[in-house]
């Protein structure tokens, strides 16, 4: 299923490239009052960022460029850097080595409270004290703006969000969507240079999160806002990015667009976090081949193997569509699972040694539970890593 | 004092329920067993009987004249001074470090628990004397040298107020929020954090304020006619009166202390936040997972 998403994510991020340069345009057409005020997104520069928490290496030499009204996710498992370098955009933290640049200036010895940054945070912030209206006016009463202003404006981006019923609401009187919605509007109430979310929908529930996914995207597509967004789910990552940036260990991994991701993943690691990927044993051929499934195939990528001799025994990765299903008495696998989804099914077959693939097959053609079968690849480079 | 062991009574509000995260109850059934009557019924007598004791005694005149006593307006005046100055320094001390050492120093809550329950474990005797040794001249010689003592004395009951107030809402995240939207240190604590503590700055308030309205034995050591001293003295030459003097202190008290939990409820219910009643604040339910 995983695998399925991240392909329609990536044939989407294509549209939305044309979708985002009709809605800068109109986003100037409008020039209502929640537009950015030039018109256009900062340009965000983070670089070769390091931070240690005591011995604990966070961030180690950071280096991304965010382009102006681009989306960017920082994707990765806990701890990988991806929140700390998000805090240290916003302020909340310092950078040990390295600088932050928003349009060319250095922000480093700007405080939080200058940089002029909207955020939206995971666990719900919005001041308990204070009703949805008088949340989202809070950054403009900051700014000291005039009341009616205030109140026309936070009107007009409850709105935006669909929450204008609910202005008056206090944030214990909404759901967990309808708070991020509102914090998401007080964010954007400040007219941003950067817009920052970090994890925002980790705490909503699964639907919830789908239908927010989409009106966070549609309206920063809308406002040409950059946005710098850390998440560890891939599949929100992958749906709502113009590129995502793959962390690990306080080091990206790869930076690119989210099917170039998934088609071309750099490392054995991000091609194992972004869809789902099967693991075969392997070994490794004289000429940078390697022997798999009974072909021998050329490698991409990085080899495995430490200083010293390398072992010969690797995994090679393959996605569930690389793999090819034909039915063959003699066949060395058995198929255990076949789980229909749509149009194609995915069926796990065992192989000897107790290696169990995914491959997806066209649901016309799939075989049944207990049908032995032979698994094949084509002749294209694979990735390969160190057996596990 | 010995209203002060009110507890909070939390109702998980309309988030609570949304969320699924309902604080459990302990197992209350419908109705009272008997043996939770002969409970409710022994505790009551035991503090009602030497209160009715004591009205007897007094008798209805005596509350009338007490007001007219020598003494009576100029200790009560000091003793209401006293406690307006000791609410504000230890507001003033108090309210910040609390907030410092949530945001910043998050491991030193322990320690600061520690040191602040200090003044309870040592004898006011002790402090007395230590505190004689250091105060400047000048101090020793006014009564204000007692809200300085006063200020230690209330030091574990307003901190542990201000620290459950700060543990009720998510304090670093609601400071960062204010921060990225450009509000400075000053606005924050005013617009964001101040009004999420009312409810806790009032418990530290009445705390304080019980505290030092029936202080004793500093102030009678410290030779001040408060009006606890005052009415310990005024024993020896009227009785009843003196009896419906503490009475009515007892029961302002009580008026003040109902009072401010009430306040905290409306406020709770308006904000949707922890309701605080004294030492304990009901958590807010912020519906987080992580």
């Amino acid at each position: 299923m995983t695998a399925n998403t991240a392909k329609g994510a990536g044939a989407g991020a294509g549209a939305s490239g044309a979708a985002r340069a009709t809605g800068s345009a109109t986003a100037a057409g409008a020039a209502g009052p929640a537009g950015p005020a030039d018109g256009a997104g900062a340009h965000v520069s983070l670089q070769n960022l390091s931070r240690f928490f005591g011995a604990v290496r966070a961030l180690d030499g950071l280096n991304l460029e965010i382009e102006p009204g681009e989306l960017v996710a920082l994707l990765g498992p806990s701890g990988c850097g991806k929140t700390t370098a998000l805090r240290i955009l916003a302020g909340f933290e310092s950078a040990d080595h390295g600088s932050v640049l928003v349009d060319g200036r250095d922000m480093s010895a700007v405080p939080a409270a200058r940089r002029d940054m909207g955020m939206v945070f995971q666990s719900y912030s919005l001041f308990p004290n204070m009703s949805a209206l008088d949340n989202v006016a809070f950054g403009l009463r900051m700014r000291k703006k005039s009341a009616d202003r205030r109140r026309s404006q936070a009107t007009e981006l409850l709105e935006m969000v669909g929450l204008a019923d609910q202005a008056r609401q206090y944030p214990h009187q909404l759901s967990g969507g309808q708070q991020q919605r509102v914090a998401l509007a007080r964010a954007l109430a400040i007219e941003p240079s950067v817009l920052l979310l970090d994890e925002p929908l980790s705490a909503l529930d699964a639907k919830v999160r789908v239908q927010l996914r989409e009106q966070i995207r549609s309206l920063q597509q809308r406002l040409h806002t950059t946005t710098l967004f850390v998440t560890h789910d891939q599949e929100e990552a992958l749906s709502m990015a113009d590129r995502v940036g793959v962390m690990r260990e306080g080091r990206l991994e790869q930076v690119a667009a989210p099917s170039e991701l998934y088609a071309r993943p750099a490392t054995a690691f991000v091609a194992e976090f972004v869809g789902t990927m099967n693991r075969i044993p392997g070994e490794l051929e004289a000429g940078g081949r390697v022997r798999v499934l009974g072909a021998t195939l050329p490698i991409k990528g990085e080899r495995p193997g430490g200083p010293g001799e390398p072992s010969r025994l690797v995994d090679v990765l393959v996605r569930p569509e690389d793999l090819h299903l034909t039915a063959a008495q003699a066949g060395s696998g058995i198929v255990t699972i076949a789980t229909f989804l749509g149009s194609l099914s995915r069926i796990s077959v065992l192989l000897s040694g107790d290696v169990t693939v995914q491959v997806d097959v066209p649901s016309a053609e799939a075989p049944a539970p207990g049908a032995p079968v032979e698994v094949t690849m084509g002749n294209t480079p694979v990735l390969v890593t160190t057996r596990r | 004092m010995a209203a002060v062991d009110t507890i909070a009574a939390g109702e998980p509000g309309a988030a609570g329920t949304a969320h699924g995260r309902a604080r459990p109850r302990s197992g209350r059934r419908d109705g009272f067993t008997p043996w939770r009557w002969l409970i409710l019924i022994l505790a009551g007598a035991y503090f009602l009987i030497p209160l009715y004791a004591a009205l007897r005694f007094a008798g209805w005149g005596s509350f009338g004249s007490v007001i007219h006593q020598s003494g009576f307006a100029g200790s009560l005046g000091l003793s209401v001074r006293l406690a307006v100055i000791t609410t504000v320094i230890t507001l003033a001390l108090m309210l910040p470090t609390a907030v410092y050492v949530h945001l910043r120093l998050p491991r030193l809550r322990r320690l600061l628990e520690g040191i602040t329950i200090l003044p309870i474990v040592i004898p006011p005797i002790v402090l007395i004397v230590g505190l004689l040794q250091v105060a400047p001249g000048f101090l020793k010689s006014t009564p204000y040298l007692l809200a300085l003592e006063y200020v230690v004395l209330a030091m574990p009951f307003a901190y542990r107020s201000i620290d459950a107030g700060l543990r009720s809402f998510d304090l670093k995240t609601l400071v960062e929020a204010s921060n990225s939207l450009g509000a400075g240190w000053a606005s924050t604590l005013r617009r964001v954090v101040l009004p999420n503590l009312t409810t806790a700055l009032l418990s530290a308030t009445v705390l304080t304020v019980a505290l030092v309205l029936g202080e004793y034995t500093m102030a009678s050591l410290d030779l001040y006619q408060t009006f606890p001293v005052w009415i310990v003295v005024f024993d020896q030459t009227s009785g009843p009166i003196s009896v419906a003097a503490s009475l009515l202190a007892l029961f302002v008290t009580w008026l003040v202390l109902l009072a401010i939990t009430m306040l905290g409820g409306r406020h709770a219910r308006r904000t949707g936040g922890g309701e605080v009643a004294l030492f304990s604040v009901a958590r807010r339910d912020t519906g987080r997972t992580s």
